[in-house]
């Protein structure tokens, strides 16, 4: 049985850097994988490239036995993945709320002739997709910050609401960049919790962090790259013991 | 009395009549800029649909109706082509291809003998009038309205604020970027239909460049974050000339120069203090009284 | 046919003075300076006043209109681009900013002025004409091109060899970054604008000298040709900025020649179109300009 995400040989160059050099992995469903590595690894890269935002040098990325790999981000989107952002890319103008409903692009009708037309529809229309907004922003802990403009939210409260957007696409995949970047412990830990409910679900989740600790707790299987090379992969307690990783994180002691 | 009406209805009309054209020539930039995209083609899109009507009504003898219509078909046909190369390009680039194409029209005019060249066609009967004017503008202020809250106008929103972003999300950016470049030409071309048969003429020397630029002020200036500023805008800057006019003896400059230099000064005083144009204005007021007195 | 090349390489010299202005505030900061056009018209009015007003010979008029074509490119930078500098949209809003004050530039000279054409007085320019490959060319044009190669090297010398040119290369790359090093950043932007609007405004006055003819709206089609040569070239490139604006020199006079008048504006944005469909980077241009 094929995973839901196969990543096989994939590699990016930007001028003569190999930001990304022949990584393989597999994201099941249900799964729960990191990716995991010193800064500059390709971390990043690895998520622009499943993404759709850039194309790859070589190698294939296969979602569900389809070749995504040159396709369109909105194509991607729509066959099922979304992601967040490293450095958060919340539409700053929009509310909370405003924000999760754009996520629902996929998932609204289109209404436009029955707004010209007055119809009572569109406004129904308009009331469910709020509703669902508002559900999901309950769901990451933020339903009383629904009306806020984006740019006024703390961090943190941005980072859920990026992925209340997420996961207004109802996606198969989710790719989580750092989603728990300059939280505090009990914010990461409702990151953490939510994201196994959602493992748990059925969604598959690719997660890029640094905090090493959620990662071992947090995944199944975890991805370790280097200099944009796979040098470890296995379940958190092989990998946090293999030698080639400590070497790699030497000097970056995170708790 | 009924005399001094009609000269003052008369003196008055043009006026009005032009609040109502450069509304909807505002509103044109108004439809791509409400996705980010700074496209200054507008004055070749009025050219070609000014022209096409006037083709109709003079040299086909057609009805209005199908005059304005082929006023908004023609340039809304043209820039498909146009858009489908020049709308994946950036800011500002986007912004000279399009004065270019703006200016290869009006040059094609000039060299078209079928049209007169530089003379361009004359008497052209005055079949437009003011309430056809703001019919027309309020349709469009209609449309403009209605898609705010839809999928359609957080997909707009979405791209003006972070376009990639909004392809993560499944927004076919491209696809809507065209469709608002079809409806800005669908919007110049029909008000450029609309003055062809309000002012008698057409002629390429109504086209520039400086055609394009003034729409964009109207838009800038009256604020883009609604479909309502650029008509605020056009509105305003209409006036203002006939204001001035009054004005200029007892300042002490001609008429023209004064007209520029106000402009000018109110562009520049828009886009250093009031970004989001006048239509922000009562929000900002009111904000900082709240902010004054909390 | 030399007589074509040597019109052209005279128009091309201008076009490209005009163009490297242009292209050296995009280079340091991004920013489309629209305003440019109107120093260039100012410029020549600066030297037309002080020839007819002031009786000064021409060898001082330009050198004191290209100080006062600096002077205004200071005036452009402090009051409509300083301000937006840190602003998301600061590429737009300079844009818009310094449309403005172009406005107000023109605006000032049709009051002063007036709107018709100047000229300058007999005996301001030397008349003579020599022979130069198979051609007859003026004195004067020929001075023309030596003086826009002059400036072209001692551009080139400013930029590769002096502190002020490694400062504006790096200003170029990223200001942030600069700043750390410790370039004062604000100086440099200043100093951009001052030596692009210099360039703008000794292109002015050339075009002027050339055509015997000033007025308010000169600045117009040398605006968009402007545009036109700068994405040709690669906006932000120098060396492309010189190489495009002779070669649109050199073309469009060939296109008069043998197409007649009428379609010579229409060149510079077929080309135009061209590179910005084929190769939107330019000739010589650096990163891509399009989206993922």
């Amino acid at each position: 049985m094929s995973a839901l995400l196969e990543v096989r040989g994939l590699a990016r160059a930007f001028g003569g850097v190999h930001a990304v050099d022949r990584v393989s992995f597999f994201v099941e469903k249900g799964e729960v994988r990191g990716l995991i590595g010193p800064n500059g690894a390709g971390k990043t890269t690895v998520l622009n490239l499943v993404s759709g935002l850039i194309r790859p040098s070589a190698g294939s990325i296969v979602l569900e036995g389809r070749s995504i790999a040159a396709l369109s981000p909105h194509r991607i989107a729509g066959l099922g993945v979304a992601r967040t952002f490293q450095n958060i890319r919340l539409f700053p103008d929009l509310s909370a709320l405003e924000n999760v409903l754009v996520g629902e692009h996929l998932r609204r009708r289109p209404t436009l002739l029955s707004r010209l037309l007055l119809l009572p529809s569109a406004a129904a229309e308009d009331r469910r997709a709020r509703a669902q907004a508002g559900f999901l922003l309950a769901r990451v802990g933020l339903g009383g910050r629904s009306a806020i403009k984006a740019r006024h939210l703390s961090y943190g409260e941005q980072r859920r609401v990026e992925i209340a957007r997420a996961l207004a696409l109802d996606p198969r995949l989710l790719l989580l960049d750092e989603p728990t970047a300059g939280m505090n412990a009990v914010e990461a830990e409702e990151v953490a919790s939510l994201v196994r409910r959602l493992a748990a679900e059925g969604h598959a989740v690719l997660l890029v962090e640094h905090n090493v600790r959620l990662v071992m707790d947090t995944c199944d299987a975890v991805t370790v790259l280097s200099f944009g090379q796979v040098i470890a992969d296995g379940p958190p307690s092989a990998v946090a013991q293999d030698e080639g990783v400590v070497a790699a994180y030497l000097g970056r002691a995170r708790p | 009395m009924g005399q001094w009406l009609i000269d003052l209805y008369s003196s008055y009309e043009s006026t009005l009549g032009y609040i109502g054209l450069n509304s909807l020539f505002a509103l044109s930039v108004y439809a791509t800029l409400c996705c980010g995209q700074l496209a200054l083609g507008n004055a070749g899109f009025a050219a070609v649909g000014a022209y096409a009507a006037a083709l109709v009504t003079m040299h086909a003898h057609g009805p209005f109706s199908l005059a304005l219509f082929a006023g908004a078909l023609a340039p809304a046909i043209l820039s498909v082509p146009l858009g489908l190369p020049v709308l994946r390009l950036k800011g500002v680039f986007l912004a000279i291809a399009t004065l270019g194409f703006g200016e290869v029209v009006r040059i094609s005019l000039v060299n078209w003998d079928y049209v007169n060249g530089a003379q361009g066609i004359v008497a052209i009967p005055k079949l437009t009038s003011l309430w056809l004017i703001y019919l027309v503008l309020a349709a469009a202020i209609f449309v403009l309205y209605r898609l705010r809250g839809s999928k359609w106008g957080f997909a707009l929103e979405a791209i003006r604020e972070d376009e990639p972003a909004a392809r993560t999300l499944g927004i076919a950016t491209h696809r809507y970027k065209l469709a608002m470049l079809v409806l800005a030409a669908v919007l110049s071309g029909t008000a450029g239909a609309l003055e062809a048969h309000f002012t008698f003429m057409v002629a390429p020397s109504g086209f520039t460049f400086l055609r394009a630029v003034d729409m964009l002020v109207f838009a800038v200036v009256g604020g883009t974050l609604t479909c309502f500023g650029p008509v605020l805008g056009a509105a305003f800057l209409t006036l203002l000339p006939e204001l001035l006019r009054e004005v200029s003896p007892l300042v002490g400059l001609e008429p023209g120069p004064l007209r520029l230099l106000a402009n000018g000064l109110i562009l520049l005083a828009i886009i250093l203090f009031l970004p989001e144009g006048l239509a922000s204005l009562p929000q900002r007021l009111v904000a900082r009284r709240e902010g004054g007195s909390g | 046919m030399g007589q074509q090349v040597l019109n052209g390489i005279f128009l091309g010299s201008i076009y490209a003075l005009f163009a490297l202005g242009y292209t050296l505030v995009f280079g340091v900061l991004d920013m489309l300076n629209l305003a440019h056009a109107a120093v260039f018209m100012l410029s020549a009015f600066v030297a037309l006043t002080l020839v007819l007003r002031l009786h000064l010979g021409i060898a001082f008029a330009l050198p004191l209109a290209v100080l006062s074509a600096a002077l205004f490119g200071l005036i452009l930078e402090r009051v409509a681009f300083r301000p937006l500098r840190d602003r998301t949209d600061s590429n737009v809003a300079g844009l818009i900013s310094s449309l403005a004050m172009a406005t107000v530039f023109e605006a000032v000279a049709l009051e002063v002025f007036g709107p018709n054409i100047a000229r300058f007085p007999i005996g301001t320019l030397p008349d003579r004409q020599i022979a130069v490959l198979g051609g007859v060319v003026s004195v004067l044009k020929l001075g023309i091109i030596a003086l826009a190669l002059a400036i072209f090297l001692a551009l080139t010398f400013l930029v590769r060899r002096t502190r002020l040119g490694r400062d504006l290369r790096a200003v170029a790359e990223s200001p942030r970054a600069a700043r750390i090093v410790g370039v004062d950043v604000d100086r440099v932007v200043a100093a951009a604008f001052a030596i692009s609007s210099a360039l703008g405004g000794a292109a002015g006055v050339l075009f002027a000298l050339a055509f015997n003819a000033v007025s308010p709206d000169m600045g117009r089609s040398v605006e968009l040709k402007g545009l036109s040569v700068i994405i040709v070239g690669g906006m932000g490139s120098m060396p492309g900025a010189v190489v495009a604006g002779f070669l649109l020199g050199v073309t469009e006079v060939f296109v008069v020649a043998y197409l007649g008048a009428s379609w010579r504006d229409a060149l510079s944005f077929a080309g135009l179109f061209v590179i910005l469909v084929l190769r939107p980077r330019g000739l010589f241009g650096a990163a891509s300009l399009r989206e993922a």
